[in-house]
């Protein structure tokens, strides 16, 4: 039975007005509704338990770090040079994250939203570049920018000698840039789907450009979104190692690998470990800063925007995507495809990489599955409860992602050989580390996704008298969903490369294909790492190709959409929906006789 | 039910996750940590479950991470034998007393500068640090005969180095041990001051010699070898220098029996299969390395240990790597 529905009325059909204590709702969308209602003991328990789990890394740094006396630690830690190198590694970060917001907002509009030819391919080879492992992005971008590389061979006959230095800054900064930005497409993505585009229409309605609209109207609203997958990126680059290191640009990272390399000095590499992660801790910090700051739009309706005509500006902006494409994915698919052609020559063993990709695949899904459910309390308590527990416990968070990954991998040996014996060095270890170290991918799409659905609907169902538990499972997380699902895959993606805990936690003898790719590159062969790392990002676009064409037309609200025969309230009909299966059935004592309506349900006047 | 489907889920991956768990336990085979590759090292062990039976598991990672992870396990370790690239990395472990000693007979096949005072690691192949040069760009006789020459200013611009490579670190602490402290803050002050261009790794260095992007560089003996296997070395050549200096640093890579195995006379047994004839001469044809066994003949066009009388150095010493980590961050070349 399809009940067909206003858009957009069906949270006031429900009769849940506004709470007193909130300012009237603006046009644009109003302040974070600050809700300091008890949360479930359930949740807050998970949260802190995550949390826990999740710092993990900090405690062995602390360990570690504790075996040096305080003196030496201090003279380790406040030097010139960690001063220098921090702020080169800021500096970096700061570069990197520009960079990657001024791709990442114009790309996630245009493929949430334009009228773009070939725009779900688009979608789908503008995120791709996240597959690719930082240090293959690397080696392209050398062998394509570099003093020798393809650019400089073509430019040669023209009588170009020389190409600007690459190497150092330029070539750290291209690198991390090229295959970071997709982290803020995918959440400004997945923020746009969600936005109420009546206020857009009622902007445009009221005479604004479309320019306008998107700069007063769309774009406030997209600061959560932008400030989550920025925050993605930096923490991203400050922790990373490979991409630095090929390209010879000295970081903060890098001395840390120096000491555990060259010397085995563990307790050395734990103090600068922790300073790191004190000043990650800081980034985030100020990230919620700018989040709380951040107007949040209403999200009142859930149903799709109509896309944008772009009239002469259509072939400009392909071409622009394709030009990104072409630097971000096709340069390091080509430097593959190249490598493919000379190591062919020593023939390929297509069995043990093939076995090595389902091996990958294991890993990453049993991780990113993990990771989104642990990250659901986490995001929720943040998003629903704000306060002191929930900061703490999302800052706890991201302490995985903000040290380098190798620091993370020791850690867990050293927990792993000593309490989780008869995990260590299985799947599910690996499984773990990837929870502890790519958990704030999941709480960042989630909770941007929970801040834009109103709080007023779980309300609306357990004043209905649903559970908390049918609640999140009936209304929260149909609501949710793409964001779950783009938080699955962001994780997916980063944990097919993922290296150090491959290595070092995985069972012995068990390699994946980042193992693979490693243990070629690492001596030099790097002909021979090509097949490995072209299936690696193979497996990597599946779960991306899902995503974007799910995330299109063919989502369950789409469907609903159809089935109620207007552009309905796609939130209305998941909450509809919900609570219409089963409905409400072994609750509550307080039920209504069968037949008869609870007082304000869904029965909106057509 | 649609509500409990998730419960469900946790409750069957709880179950499988203790099932996996209750499988694992503690294995009945030979687990090696190796810090070296499988291509370089895999078709050996493959050799050796097939001569000997014994069934062996091998963890692959970079030689610092697996000694690190060797560390870390501490008294309830997962590895029986540990291989790295390097005999400072197995220094640090064998310092921490994560190494039982191995037999005197293995030992003794192996010159006592390749092997640990102690008994409680033996090197396994050698390799030679050597400069590589473009035979188009530097004609042999304008080469210097000792390291000591790249100070000078005429090759300001034209050298390549890896200060962040472990074989790099281990020549500098020879050049350390031997010499001196301040001889080798000296050379290394003499060199930085003619600019080299920073490599990440040995064979990024050869490659671009090769091509002519620079002079010379400080490797490895073998890398050019391997290169031109690939056909990828160019116009590169090896020079090695011999008499005794820190330029002709011979490091070995190295095995040992991890204390706490409960499989100790399997992973003895593997490290002696590694001594034998067989897997010598695997080395010196295979790897382009050279044999630590002396009566094991080189590889074709390889560099003999006779034929180029290494510095005297005694390896174990090179485990003083945080001393050469100190010296290089202070000078600003790391």
């Amino acid at each position: 039975m399809a009940i067909p529905v206003r858009p957009g009325h069906l949270e006031d059909d429900l009769g849940v007005p506004p709470a007193g204590d909130e300012p009237p709702p603006s046009p644009l969308g109003r302040r974070r509704p600050r809700r300091r209602g008890r949360a479930a003991p359930l949740t807050v328990l998970a949260a802190v338990a995550v949390a826990a789990l999740a710092v993990l890394p900090l405690v062995y740094l602390t360990i570690r770090a504790s075996e040096v006396g305080v003196a030496e630690a201090a003279d380790l830690a406040f030097t010139d040079r960690t001063l220098r190198l921090l702020l080169r590694s800021l500096g970096l970060a700061a570069a990197v994250t520009a960079t990657a917001i001024a791709i990442g907002v114009p790309v996630g509009w245009l493929t949430a939203r334009a009228e773009l030819p070939g725009r779900r391919t688009l979608t789908v080879l503008t995120a791709l570049p996240l597959a690719v492992p930082s240090y293959v992005a690397a080696l392209a971008v050398i062998a394509t920018f570099g003093p020798r590389g393809t650019i400089a061979r073509w430019l040669g006959p023209l009588g170009v000698e020389e190409l600007p230095e690459l190497y150092g800054f330029p070539g750290a900064w291209l690198a991390l840039s090229l295959s970071t930005f997709p982290y803020v497409t995918l959440t400004v993505r997945g923020a746009l789907r969600r936005l109420d585009p009546a206020l857009e229409e009622m902007s445009r309605s009221l005479g604004a450009g479309a320019w306008a609209t998107f700069r007063r109207v769309t774009l406030p609203q997209l600061g959560p979104a932008v400030a989550a997958g920025g925050l993605l990126v930096a923490l991203y680059t400050l922790a990373d190692f490979g991409a630095v290191s090929l390209l010879r640009y000295d970081t903060f990272t890098r001395v840390i690998y120096v000491q555990y390399r060259g010397s085995l000095d563990r307790s050395s590499a734990a103090v600068l470990a922790l300073v790191l992660a004190a000043v990650s801790l800081a980034v985030v910090t100020g990230e919620g800063r700018i989040r709380s700051r951040a107007r949040q739009g209403s999200a009142r309706s859930a149903r799709l925007a109509r896309p944008v005509p772009l009239g002469r500006w259509r072939l400009p902006a392909a071409a622009g995507l394709t030009l990104l494409v072409l630097a971000a994915l096709a340069v390091p698919v080509a430097t593959l495809v190249t490598w493919l052609v000379v190591g062919s020559r020593e023939g390929v063993d297509l069995g043990a990489t093939v076995r090595a990709a389902a091996h990958s695949a294991q890993a990453a899904t049993g991780g990113a599955l993990l990771a989104v459910l642990a990250a659901w309390p986490v995001a929720l308590l943040a998003d629903r409860h704000p306060g002191p527990l929930a900061r703490w416990s999302e800052r706890a968070a991201y302490a995985g992602y903000a040290v380098p990954g190798l620091v993370v991998a020791l850690s867990l040996v050293f927990f792993g050989a000593r309490v989780a014996r008869p995990l260590y060095q299985t799947v599910w270890m690996l499984v773990f580390a990837y929870l502890v170290l790519f958990l704030p991918q999941g709480v960042g799409a989630l909770r941007t996704t929970l801040g834009q659905v109103s709080p007023r609907l779980e309300e609306a169902s357990r004043s209905l008298g649903v559970g908390r538990l049918r609640t999140a499972w009936r209304v929260l997380l149909p609501l949710v969903r793409p964001g779950a699902v783009a938080a699955f895959a962001l994780v997916f993606l980063t944990a097919m490369k993922e290296l150090p805990a491959a290595l070092l936690l995985g069972p012995t003898g068990w390699d994946t294909l980042a193992t693979r790719v490693w243990a070629s590159t690492s001596e030099g062969f790097f002909a021979r790492a090509a097949p490995a790392a072209l299936l690696l990002m193979a497996v990597s676009s599946v779960p991306l190709a899902f995503l974007a064409l799910r995330g299109d037309e063919s989502t369950s609200h789409g469907r609903d959409r159809r089935r109620a025969g207007s552009r309905g309230a796609a939130g209305g009909a998941d909450l509809r929906r919900g609570l219409r299966r089963r409905d409400l059935a072994p609750v509550s004592p307080l039920r209504p006789p069968p037949g008869s309506r609870p007082a304000g349900s869904a029965t909106p006047s057509p | 039910m649609p509500l409990r489907r998730p419960a469900v889920a946790a409750i069957t991956a709880l179950a499988l996750a203790v099932l996996g768990a209750a499988c694992s336990g503690d294995s009945t085979e030979l687990t090696v940590y190796s810090g070296r590759t499988q291509d370089l090292v895999g078709p050996l062990l493959q050799r050796f479950e097939e001569e000997t039976g014994t069934e062996v598991k091998v963890r692959y990672g970079d030689s610092a991470e697996v000694a690190g992870a060797v560390l870390e396990e501490g008294d309830r370790p997962r590895a029986d034998v540990l291989l790295v690239q390097d005999a400072g990395n197995i220094g640090q472990v064998a310092n921490a007393g994560r190494l039982v000693p191995l037999r005197r007979p293995v030992l003794e096949k192996v010159p006592a500068q390749f092997r640990s005072p102690e008994g409680l690691w033996v090197g396994l192949s050698g390799r030679a640090r050597v400069v590589v040069y473009n035979t188009e760009k530097v004609p042999e006789s304008e080469l210097p005969p000792t390291v000591d020459g790249f100070t000078d200013p005429r090759w300001k611009g034209r050298l390549a180095w890896a200060p962040t490579n472990g074989s790099f670190q281990a020549f500098v602490t020879a050049f350390r041990v031997m010499e001196g402290e301040a001889a080798a803050r000296k050379w290394l002050e003499g060199v930085e001051a003619n600019d080299p261009r920073e490599f990440p790794n040995n064979s990024a260095i050869v490659e671009a010699v090769g091509r002519g992007e620079v002079d010379a560089g400080f490797v490895n003996h073998y890398y050019l070898y391997r290169l031109r296997a690939e056909g990828r070395a160019g116009e590169a050549e090896n020079k090695v220098f011999g008499n005794g200096d820190p330029g002709s640093l011979v490091n070995v890579s190295a095995a040992g029996v991890v204390k706490g195995t409960d499989r100790a006379a399997d992973a003895r047994r593997l490290v002696e299969f590694l001594l034998n004839d067989e897997s010598q001469r695997y080395f010196a044809e295979r790897t382009y390395e050279i044999p630590v066994v002396p009566t094991v003949q080189g590889g074709a066009g390889v560099p003999e240990i006779t034929s180029l009388p290494p510095p005297e150095v005694d390896l174990a010493k090179l485990d003083d790597a945080k001393g050469t980590v100190d010296l290089l961050t202070r000078l600003g070349i790391l």
